[in-house]
């Protein structure tokens, strides 16, 4: 009797296997590449990664309010969600960045494991505590190994801008580099920091970019480095590159040296289609095309690792100054979660949103004050939501 | 007696001590202490010419240099160039140390910039960066002017970018213990930072600047970059008239595409620096504009900023002589020959304003040769080419 329901449970299962298996292979394709999450499957590790957190329907996602203007932006990621009635549930961990014990971001990343997903705001390092206090946002990143940061910089026709019609997809490897933060004074004085590259961390992150590319029907991959000047790391960095880009004949591969790289971005930044650079090369790159299209409030940005993904604003500024303030542009983060919803596969309420945010910033033309406008943070949630309701009925038939 | 005779015996005592000068434009507390050290030798001045080297480097470089020597022999100047030339593909190093002892006998030097192969093995290293490295050249100065004439997006710029020059990420220093994982150290010193940080509120309060802003990241980089700051505020306590700020790279960087006019003095370590100099090249109008000085204790190297050597418009007649000439101008105010430097300069910018003349690379469609031809008659036309010397 009891084989026989086994037996039975067996046969359920693999008749259920192309169901289950598209759920459980689930290749991120919409934003990130052709990243196969290894999520119920035993890893070569041994460790088992829970399967993704759907019940009835409904995904839970990680929530980390952070600091500054993290946590109003995402109470009205929270609020809109509730409008739409997406089927999203938030878990809400708090993360204090003023103490020094780890077990608040140590609890963050096991809810991230657990629900594979997370929607942060920026947590603040202060730089006056001693150095074994370590950046949140940094341990979170490479504990749960989110090796590729993708921004795509986009100009929105609504905003003014010096520059018009960027389109930059930007791929930074986010936990090497000038990242690791491995100091040492062996000498009083002489402050040593290293600066890590490797070959595998490379690769993978060549091989990302150059997937995204593909995957996006892009023409051009170009390296950003400095090479001339750090020629072991810079250089393996470049190599790495170069031996994946032989792999893809048909996307362009060029190289160009980040001092350079900045002019140009300021003056022709039309030439550049999608770039792939170590970790402190990405992050001054990405903001200076955050400037370029209108500032930091505007562009998402998503952390993307094998098995899990995190979402945030692009420039991961904490707004210490202008918190609780209601002056915030929630647009960058409203995006982020529009992003998430994409890699969730609830494709339908994330073109929802995005094409009301979108309207509101193009059409309507309600700008908050970093963009030139005189509106408030709550004024822009409003309108949003005035027009998906417009659109239609709340509850969408998935 | 006569005025003339007169006038000369005012002049002959301050002529013959052009070191003791206190402050000039550029370098302010960097004192020369070429004649009281045992070892440099006095400035390379006889019979009223100076002697400065001259590096053509490569690409644009030679050509570019050629017209300054045009130009100063146009203008009958008192400088006679010692050419010293530097193969960057000869893996021996002789070249660049000839240059260096060339640099150390005249004390000043014009150059083109040098470049540097990434195909060729670790060992070589970068010509430019021994250059700066040998003469301890600490202080890279880059102000950056919104030119008027110059069509850009942003206007009223004016922004001193100092970058440290020696250290930092530019140590050279790296090694692959384990294969496959390289590290590369990145060097902040007490001492260096320290230095930096004088020069850079000397010069602020020399010039009349009302803010220093230190650009690092130290939230990341905690004992590297927080030992700069740290230097940096200990510095601006000596400097209560000036106000002190910081902001991260990232930020700053932003802020700079947006909002460029908030920046006055700015201060930082070497790779940051190097970023951020060409980001202002870029708002400005490119890298053909603005020039660069690399002051040492006892040295001053002039070149273009964002030390370009452009070989794809090598020898096409194209490259936009701006940045050289204003970096030759900055070399004359640097030997004291103040009215020749305002007499180039005036030209320089004069033409730059007419349009027609502005090279490719602002949009316009002159040749090289046509805009140094420009400035010549220019020249030409404010008065005769020999001034009473000053």
């Amino acid at each position: 009797m009891h084989t026989h329901t086994t037996l039975m449970m067996a046969t359920l299962t693999k008749a259920l296997k192309p169901i289950l298996g598209r759920q459980l292979g689930n290749t991120a394709k919409v934003f990130g590449a052709a990243v196969n999450s290894q999520r119920g499957k035993p890893t070569y590790a041994g460790q088992i990664i829970p399967p993704p957190a759907k019940y009835g329907g409904r995904h839970t996602v990680t929530l980390i309010p952070g600091d500054g203007i993290g946590p109003e932006l995402l109470n009205h990621v929270r609020e809109l969600f509730r409008f739409c009635c997406v089927p999203v549930d938030f878990e809400v961990v708090h993360v204090n960045s003023a103490l020094t014990s780890e077990d608040d971001i140590n609890n963050a990343i096991m809810a991230i494991r657990r629900n594979g997903i997370a929607l942060k705001g920026n947590i603040e390092t202060n730089h006056i505590m001693p150095p074994n206090h370590k950046s949140r946002n940094n341990l979170l990143r490479t504990s749960l190994d989110l090796y590729a940061n993708v921004m795509h910089c986009q100009s929105l026709p609504g905003v003014q801008t010096r520059h018009k019609n960027i389109d930059i997809i930007i791929i930074r490897e986010n936990t090497e580099g000038e990242y690791s933060s491995l100091e040492h004074e062996s000498v009083s004085g002489v402050v040593e920091s290293l600066k890590i590259i490797t070959r595998n961390n490379s690769l993978r992150i060549a091989d990302y970019a150059f997937k995204l590319a593909r995957d996006k029907g892009r023409h051009k991959v170009t390296a950003v480095h400095k090479a001339n000047i750090m020629k072991l790391g810079d250089g393996l960095f470049l190599q790495c590159c170069k031996e994946v880009a032989s792999g893809y004949p048909d996307i362009e591969f060029d190289s160009m040296i980040v001092d350079n790289t900045t002019m140009q971005l300021v003056s022709k930044p039309h030439q550049f289609d999608v770039m792939v650079m170590p970790n402190l090369y990405g992050n001054v790159v990405s903001n200076v095309c955050a400037g370029l299209v209108g500032g930091p409030g505007l562009v998402p940005g998503a952390n993307y690792g094998r098995d899990y993904a995190v979402f945030e604003t692009a420039t991961r500024n904490t707004g210490k100054s202008i918190a609780n303030r209601n002056i915030a542009n929630p647009t960058a983060m409203l995006l982020a979660s529009c992003l998430m919803l994409d890699h969730l596969k609830i494709h339908d309420y994330a073109n929802m949103i995005r094409g009301a945010i979108l309207t509101t910033m193009n059409e309507t033309r309600l700008h908050t004050v970093d963009i030139g406008g005189q509106g408030t943070t709550s004024e822009v949630v409003q309108s949003i939501m005035r027009i998906i309701q417009s659109g239609g009925p709340l509850t969408t038939e998935i | 007696m006569s005025i003339s005779a007169r006038s000369a015996l005012v002049l002959f005592p301050t002529r013959l001590q052009p070191w003791t000068g206190l402050n000039n434009l550029k370098s302010p507390a960097v004192c020369c202490q070429r004649k009281k050290s045992s070892h440099t030798p006095p400035p390379a001045k006889y019979g009223g010419r100076h002697t400065v080297t001259l590096i053509p480097g490569d690409g644009i470089g030679p050509e570019l240099l050629n017209h300054v020597r045009e130009l100063f022999r146009f203008c009958c100047v008192p400088v006679d160039f010692e050419i010293v030339r530097v193969d960057s593909s000869a893996s021996s190093e002789d070249d660049i140390n000839n240059a260096v002892t060339a640099i150390k006998r005249n004390g000043v030097a014009l150059k083109g910039n040098m470049e540097t192969n990434h195909n060729l093995p670790p060992s070589h290293k970068s010509r430019n960066n021994l250059l700066r490295t040998s003469l301890d050249l600490y202080a890279n100065i880059m102000h950056c002017q919104s030119l008027p004439g110059v069509p850009t997006r942003h206007k009223d710029i004016d922004v001193i970018i100092i970058r440290e020059n020696t250290e930092g990420e530019y140590s050279s220093l790296e090694h692959e213990n384990v294969s496959g994982v390289v590290e590369c150290l990145k060097i902040i010193t007490r001492v260096k930072s320290l230095r930096i940080a004088e020069y850079a509120f000397n010069l602020a309060r020399e010039k009349g600047r009302r803010k220093v802003t230190a650009v690092h990241k130290a939230n990341i980089m905690k004992l590297g970059d927080g030992l700069f700051l740290q230097c940096c505020k200990e510095v601006a306590a000596g400097y209560p008239d000036i106000t002190f700020d910081n902001m991260i790279v990232d930020n700053t960087t932003m802020q700079l595409v947006s909002k460029p006019q908030q920046f006055d003095v700015m201060v930082m370590p070497n790779l940051y620096g190097n970023v951020v100099s060409n980001v202002c090249a870029g708002l400005v109008g490119g890298p053909g504009l603005v020039p660069g000085v690399n002051y040492g204790k006892d040295y001053a190297v002039f070149e273009t900023a964002t030390r370009n050597t452009g070989k794809s418009i090598a020898n096409k007649n194209i490259a936009n002589p701006t940045a050289t000439l204003l970096a030759s101008c900055l070399m004359l105010d640097h030997l004291k020959l103040h009215a020749y430097a305002k007499m180039i300069r005036k030209a320089v910018l004069r033409t730059l304003s007419e349009t027609q003349l502005q090279t490719v690379d602002l949009g316009g469609q002159g040749t090289t040769s046509e805009v140094v031809y420009s400035i010549m008659q220019e020249i030409q036309r404010g008065g005769p080419r020999t001034t009473e010397q000053i």
